[in-house]
């Protein structure tokens, strides 16, 4: 059964792979949405890594990870869209790079 | 074999729609995409056996978070120049970098995946399970998040209500220093 | 009398920072009276001491107070009264009167009036404390005081910046000598153990021998200051550029009194420089050379304060030709006359420039003869001084210096000669001047004549050139006895003889033109000639070559501070990495993400290299 079975290295390549593309995205793009998108991929990657564990050892442990990892991100979300509405308002421009002005 | 195909599918589909939805230049497809990329990341949470976890991500991730996403893009109202505007910024001098450590720390990543071995089980670890292990030995970890959550609605409420609020913010964009207020009350007009 | 002589220097002193503080509340009139009085005071005060001493010539000492102690040194502000100091101090405050008063009309079209009296009676004051001084130290502060005082007269016009150069050549050349000196009175202090002047004296006579090594570097030392402050070659320069001031400052400095500080140094210290026969020749050998030199000088130059300029650094040569001969009253005498008739002089070219609208060339003058009869017979009579034509002042002085150099052992016939060449270009060019100014016709009309402040010293001081020679000087007491021995009657005809060919030479080339030069003047190696003696030997310009521009140069470098460059690397460095780090902090978003990334990835290879 063991060969027929998904290796969990594959799993966890998946995950880092999603990582990486979410942390690229973070990186580079310059629209506070899209920083906002690239951490829920971030964070999902994460969970991902978490519920394959879990599921490897067979244990509850990491499904309960998993949703404590979607609380934070529906909170995160939820405050990083008011924040966006409150840049949009006083930037008029989503652009990241404006809202220096605290230089910190 | 099926599960085994089903996952490298999903995984496939999961990767491309990821990296389709960060290079995407308008918002709404960007989102598109990354829906696709989490409705993927559910399947292959069914295949390994969390079918909970499957749930939950299409429930809240995939429905409550995203649908947040559109409302909020829509009630920015993005034009066309907008898009222009991201495919400026999307040019190889400002990906290059970061495409080198994004790179660099997916080797790393790579470097310690390699010495983990084992299959992950298909047993299934049921709903039952998880609720009994929340309310278990993991109550505390319920009632911080239950306060994250408060917090973040809270949060949401203030900044949300603030940005609505026209008399407010015309004071403020008073407030703003001279170079800013003038461009703000130009879009003021625009807006109204 | 005697303990009122401390009064002399204080009066022009007091006077001095009176006019300093008040002058620009004062009236002109004011002004006038407290300079003019102020010197006149201590003329009357001087004429009074010198009668007293005169009936009773016992040299006297009066210490006011000590100025400083210091283990055993110990200078006093005192004063040292004898025949020497007598003779100076009438000078500086008779000649010094009259050039105050000669100066209240010359200058009173000047706005800085008050300050122009203020710098004049500050000179007078530190003069007479030079002369006075019974110690070598507050000697030094006089000088130095002529020094500062020189340097804000001839810059008195600062606004034109050629006379701030001027102001600032004479205070620099001079301070070389200075420095010299400096070093001379540290030598003499540290191997005699006092700068009192009689017991420098008498304790040189005790610890050297004629001929010794150290009084003989004292000597050239205190040589060098005397040659820096009385303009001999080498430092000779900052006098003819000096001419940038007022004229009856010309007068008063460069003619009459501060350029002779330097011969009464000499004559002071003479006991020192007994002991260095070596020393006496080469202050002969200088004052024989300066004078050739200053006499070619002079006759080449067109202006006419630059002539008299000339004159006076060859007059102070002769000077310094009778102290090296051991002649040491014949010097002061020659100091004394040369005072009366070059003050004289001075300011007639003053009143010639005054009333011709600032004209200093002397071939656009001319015909001034009828036009201005007081001044033409003042420059008469101070040119036949300065010339030594018999029976006047400077002809006693002259001839008796000469009469003293052709007594020294072995090379005095040759001093003699040479300075007989020196009389003959004296009375060429000093009547020179006179034919080319007064006689021939008129180029410039002048606008007026002197008014009686200008005449009256001019007539006293011609008075004073004509029969200033018949004054019997009160020195015999300080000075050795020169030997009684006369030489041959040929020698004094032929000393007598000289000037007056050089007349008569002028005579024919300048007035009636029966002596035709000018085609000997136009050969290319004439010309030539004359622009070497025009430009005073070239000496202005090999230090300017040698000295000056070096200097400008390596200032040049300086600016750029080199040593500085290593600190202000460091500062760079640190600058650079300053701006460096706080570019960093520029509130960018995502430059703080990749930030963040490049330290999570070097934390985790760290942590990958510890498993």
């Amino acid at each position: 059964m063991d060969g027929l079975n998904i290796p969990l290295s594959h799993i966890l390549l998946v995950s880092s792979l999603l990582f990486a593309v979410g942390m690229l995205g973070l990186m580079m793009r310059r629209n506070i949405i899209f920083i906002l998108m690239s951490l829920e991929v971030m964070l999902n990657s994460t969970a991902l890594a978490f519920v394959a564990a879990g599921a490897h050892w067979g244990q509850p442990d990491g499904q309960i990870v998993f949703m404590l990892i979607l609380s934070v991100a529906a909170a995160e979300v939820a405050v990083g869209l008011g924040l966006v509405l409150q840049i949009q308002r006083r930037f008029k421009s989503l652009d990241m790079d404006n809202a220096n002005r605290m230089q910190g | 074999m099926l599960e085994i195909s089903l996952f490298y599918i999903a995984a496939t589909v999961a990767l491309v729609a990821t990296i389709l939805a960060m290079t995407r230049a308008n918002a709404i497809h960007a989102l598109i995409y990354l829906i696709i990329s989490l409705l993927a990341v559910a399947v292959i949470f069914f295949l390994i056996g969390a079918p909970f976890a499957a749930a939950l991500e299409i429930v809240i991730y995939a429905g409550a978070i995203m649908v947040l996403f559109v409302f909020v893009i829509m009630m920015l109202n993005l034009g066309e120049e907008g898009d222009a505007r991201e495919k400026q910024w999307l040019s190889p001098a400002v990906w290059a970098g970061p495409t080198l450590l994004a790179v660099i720390l997916f080797a790393e990543l790579l470097y310690i995946i390699s010495s983990v071995e084992g299959p992950v089980s298909t047993a299934q670890v049921t709903a039952k399970q998880v609720g009994l292990t929340l309310f278990g030995p993991y109550v505390l970890a319920v009632e911080i998040a239950s306060m994250l959550l408060l917090a973040g609605l809270v949060g949401s409420y203030h900044l949300g209500r603030r940005a609505l609020d026209r008399n407010i913010d015309e004071a403020d964009a008073r407030a703003l220093s001279d170079s800013d207020s003038d461009s703000d009350s130009n879009a003021d007009k625009g807006e109204q | 009398m005697r303990q009122l002589i401390g009064l002399i220097p204080l009066i022009p002193l007091l006077s001095s920072v009176c006019l300093m503080l008040l002058g620009g509340r004062l009236p002109r009139l004011w002004i006038g009276l407290l300079g003019v009085g102020s010197v006149g005071l201590a003329a009357l005060l001087t004429g009074l001491t010198a009668v007293e001493f005169l009936a009773n010539p016992e040299p006297f000492q009066l210490t006011l107070w000590v100025w400083m102690q210091v283990g055993n040194f110990a200078p006093g502000v005192a004063f040292y009264f004898d025949g020497l100091t007598l003779v100076m101090m009438s000078v500086i405050t008779g000649v010094g009167f009259l050039i105050h008063l000669f100066s209240t009309e010359f200058m009173e079209e000047d706005k800085s009036y008050a300050r122009y009296f203020a710098y004049l009676n500050m000179f007078v004051a530190a003069m007479l404390i030079l002369v006075m001084a019974d110690n070598l130290l507050l000697l030094y502060l006089g000088w130095e005081g002529v020094g500062v005082c020189s340097y804000l007269l001839v810059g008195f016009w600062y606004q034109n910046s050629a006379n701030g150069q001027a102001a600032r050549k004479a205070f620099i050349v001079t301070r070389i000598g200075d420095t010299a000196m400096a070093l001379g009175l540290f030598l003499l202090f540290s191997e005699l153990g006092t700068l009192n002047i009689q017991a420098l004296g008498v304790a040189a006579n005790e610890t050297w021998q004629v001929g010794d090594k150290l009084p003989l570097i004292a000597c050239l030392l205190l040589l060098a200051g005397a040659v820096g402050k009385s303009a001999q070659l080498p430092l000779h320069t900052w006098l003819p550029d000096a001419m940038a001031g007022p004229t009856p400052v010309s007068a008063l400095i460069h003619a009459a009194t501060m350029v002779t500080a330097g011969v009464y140094l000499i004559a002071r210290t003479h006991e020192l420089y007994l002991l260095a026969p070596i020393a006496m020749i080469a202050v002969a050998l200088v004052g024989l050379t300066t004078s050739l030199m200053a006499a070619f000088t002079a006759l080449t130059q067109r202006d006419i304060k630059r002539i008299l300029a000339y004159s006076t650094i060859s007059q102070i040569g002769y000077m310094f030709l009778a102290l090296g001969v051991g002649a040491w009253s014949a010097g002061v005498f020659h100091l004394m006359t040369h005072a009366f008739f070059k003050a004289l002089l001075f300011l007639g070219s003053g009143a010639i420039i005054h009333c011709l609208h600032h004209e200093h060339d002397i071939f656009k003058m001319g015909g001034l003869r009828t036009r201005m009869p007081v001044t033409f017979w003042s420059f008469m009579i101070g040119s036949a001084a300065l010339a030594a034509l018999p029976m006047t002042s400077g002809f006693f002085s002259k001839d008796q210096i000469l009469l003293q150099a052709y007594q020294v052992d072995g090379i005095g016939p040759w001093l003699w000669l040479g300075g007989l060449l020196g009389a003959l270009l004296t009375a060429i060019y000093s009547f020179r001047l006179v034919f080319v100014v007064f006689f021939g016709k008129a180029n410039t009309e002048p606008d007026r004549d002197t008014g009686w402040r200008m005449a009256l010293p001019l007539c006293l001081l011609c008075a004073l050139a004509l029969f200033g020679g018949w004054i019997m000087l009160p020195v015999a007491e300080v000075f050795p006895l020169a030997s009684g021995l006369h030489p041959a009657h040929w020698v004094e005809y032929v000393s007598i003889a000289v000037p007056v060919v050089g007349v008569v030479i002028a005579y024919l080339v300048f007035y009636s033109g029966q002596l035709r030069v000018d085609g000997l003047l136009n050969r290319p190696s004439m010309q030539s000639l004359q622009r070497f003696w025009h430009s005073g030997w070239g000496l202005d310009q090999l230090y300017d070559r040698l000295f000056v521009r070096p200097y400008y140069g390596l200032a040049a470098q300086l600016k750029g501070e080199p040593v500085d460059a290593i600190y202000s690397l460091i500062v760079a460095i640190n600058q650079t990495l300053n701006g460096w780090l706080a570019e960093r902090q520029s509130g960018q978003m995502r430059r703080y993400l990749i930030s963040m990334v490049f330290g999570l990835i070097v934390v985790l290879a760290i942590l990958l290299g510890t498993l």
